[in-house]
């Protein structure tokens, strides 16, 4: 009996100490030493790399990253919950969000281009017939000179960052038809390959030979097109802080937007600097060239 | 002798140590329990907010046909009619629940009354295997074999209500084998041995009196399948198409109340229409949840009753 209490006891102590010495410490690394950043998961892997990169330059500092998706980042940075929400859209365009309490910086630029599976033998289409593919007022590739096949639309979650770029810039606002609905790219594409007349969009990372990539209006999907903006769909990927955010986050989104990770890290990871934009966008969809 | 009096009327080690173990083993439940109410509460809280705080009729919820909160449908209110989903979940799971029936049904007769032993030493363990298997791992096979198969068979893009079947049907076999096995395995020896002293064939016994007697297990057996088709989210979705639209035909692309509320949440922002939207989604499945669960009562309660008469 004796020694059962000696045993509890030292466990006592032990756990005492235990939680004493982590809390601590957790208050050691919490004096401004790491940052939390939630949202899009388009951009999780842009802040993880540029989080690794810039914790092992300076020891001692950690970022998080989280996905959870553009909402979330946005929900969680206007309540003060984290450093930074990630985000695919202007908080300006999110329902529920008060943009002016938020500062927005934007690091990258993705492209976004519809792909079509191969069997379709459709290489291009206008920007009405595009329109007319999505809204649902063309129901077979025929009639677009394609194969006779019926239109397969897979679309991304209501909500999606990507669908919300799409439907802005791709169908001039409108709302595609109610369809199949995908929650990430990687499943839209490997869907689309697999099925005969499916059409979808994906981020300019997510393409491959297995599916075929449109051209809109005779311009193809790439980087130098999105530069100039002779190629309409992309978008910004925003960093939201606080307008006073801290110490260590200014410091991070400043190494975030410095021409090491630009130059390097923004083009390994398939997204497109913004240093080498010549246009500029607002929330409200204005273009300006830069100077 | 004041000694032993003391001893006596002190309170034993073991008396402590029962004592000890019952404050742990009841604050263990009593912490359940007030996860579980306070899971219903968050739920009810957030789900009911779109009736009070946006003023969504809840007929219109019930009944509407167009999904798009955020935007005004073509009523003049948002868009946020639940029907497709509701259907789409109750067919799947009403499907799934009677493809797999006859087949538990008859594995669990052969386990338990043709071959018990090679039962015991064989399908058991399989059927167990199955029930283990993560459902991302039925979801892939599903988009990888089964949509494929449907639209080279029957037609379509391949997703919907079929496939979804096809897949759940796998998903809930085991669980519903495994508890018919049980319900058969608990019909009294003597029912058999009596109905065999008739002179009835083994068929007859098996037909006409232990399936008959193992009715209320099986019933419960099937409901408690059928509440896993409905709360099942990944493989579904995966496979259905997602598509919030009221299905017209097997084949057409279909979703669940799971599949909408797993693609939609990270895309919302907490206390706007669309979040809400969701969370009456999730109150929805909660509610039906709850239903089986009495359902599985209830039938369980009478079967007792019969069994005892």
């Amino acid at each position: 009996m004796k020694k059962s209490r000696v045993i509890q006891l030292l466990g006592l102590i032990l756990v005492g100490v235990g939680i004493s010495f982590g809390y601590t410490n957790r208050a050691h690394t919490d004096a401004g030493e790491s940052i939390t950043a939630v949202g899009s998961t388009a951009l999780q892997p842009l802040v993880e790399a540029a989080g690794e990169q810039y914790s092992s330059e300076h020891t001692g500092v950690f970022i998080n990253v989280q996905g959870g998706g553009s909402g979330t980042g946005l929900s969680q940075i206007q309540s003060g919950a984290v450093a930074i929400g990630n985000s695919d859209i202007f908080a300006e365009e999110q329902a529920g969000i008060n943009a002016k309490q938020l500062q927005d910086h934007q690091v990258a630029v993705v492209g976004i281009a519809p792909i079509i599976n191969k069997q379709t033998g459709i290489r291009n289409l206008t920007k009405q017939q595009l329109i007319q593919v999505f809204t649902g007022q063309v129901k077979n590739w025929r009639e677009l000179g394609g194969k006779n096949l019926p239109i397969v639309l897979i679309n991304r979650a209501q909500g999606s960052g990507t669908r919300k770029t799409f439907e802005s810039y791709a169908l001039g606002g409108r709302k595609s038809a109610d369809s199949q609905e995908q929650d990430s790219s990687g499943l839209a594409r490997s869907i689309v390959a697999s099925t005969p007349g499916a059409v979808s969009y994906v981020a300019f990372s997510y393409l491959d030979h297995s599916v075929t990539t449109l051209k809109v209006d005779r311009v193809a999907p790439t980087e130098a097109n999105v530069r100039t903006n002779r190629w309409k769909i992309w978008s910004y990927e925003h960093l939201y802080t606080q307008k006073q955010p801290d110490q260590l986050t200014k410091k991070f989104i400043t190494y975030i937007l410095s021409s090491a990770v630009q130059k390097k890290l923004v083009k390994q990871l398939g997204y497109i600097s913004v240093h080498d934009m010549q246009v500029q966008r607002r929330a409200t969809g204005k273009i300006t060239t830069m100077k | 002798m004041d000694k032993i009096r003391a001893s006596l009327l002190k309170k034993s080690i073991a008396t402590k140590i029962e004592r000890r173990g019952k404050i742990l083993s009841l604050s263990c439940l009593a912490l359940i329990i007030l996860v579980v109410f306070l899971i219903f509460y968050f739920v009810a809280s957030r789900g009911l907010a779109t009736f009070f705080q946006n003023h969504i009729n809840l007929w219109h919820f019930l009944s509407g046909i167009q999904w798009n909160p955020g935007t005004i449908g073509t009523n003049g209110q948002p868009a946020v009619g639940a029907l497709p989903m509701i259907v789409g979940s109750f067919l799947i799971t009403i499907f799934s629940a009677i493809v797999a029936t006859p087949f538990a049904i008859g594995t669990a007769v052969f386990m338990t009354e043709i071959s018990p032993r090679r039962g015991a030493q064989i399908l058991r363990p399989v059927t167990e295997l199955l029930v283990g298997i993560p459902s991302v791992v039925y979801g892939f096979i599903g988009l990888q074999v089964v949509v494929p198969f449907v639209r080279n068979t029957f037609g379509g893009s391949g997703y919907g209500i079929l496939s979804g079947t096809f897949v759940l049907f796998v998903m809930i076999l085991p669980t519903v084998t495994s508890m018919s096995a049980d319900a058969l395995n608990a019909v009294p020896r003597y029912y058999r041995e009596a109905s065999l002293a008739l002179g009835a064939t083994r068929w007859q016994t098996i037909y006409k009196v232990v399936l008959r007697a193992a009715i209320p297990g099986m019933l419960t057996a099937i409901v408690f399948g059928m509440a896993r088709a409905f709360g099942e989210a990944l493989a579904v979705q995966m496979v259905i198409g997602n598509a919030t639209l009221l299905p017209h035909n097997l084949v057409s692309p279909a979703s669940t109340l799971t599949s909408i509320l797993t693609m939609g949440i990270g895309n919302t922002v907490m206390g706007s229409l669309q979040n809400n939207a969701l969370w009456s989604l999730a109150m929805i499945l909660l509610l039906m949840s709850l239903l089986f669960n009495l359902i599985i009562r209830y039938i369980g309660r009478k079967g007792k009753l019969n069994h005892e008469r």
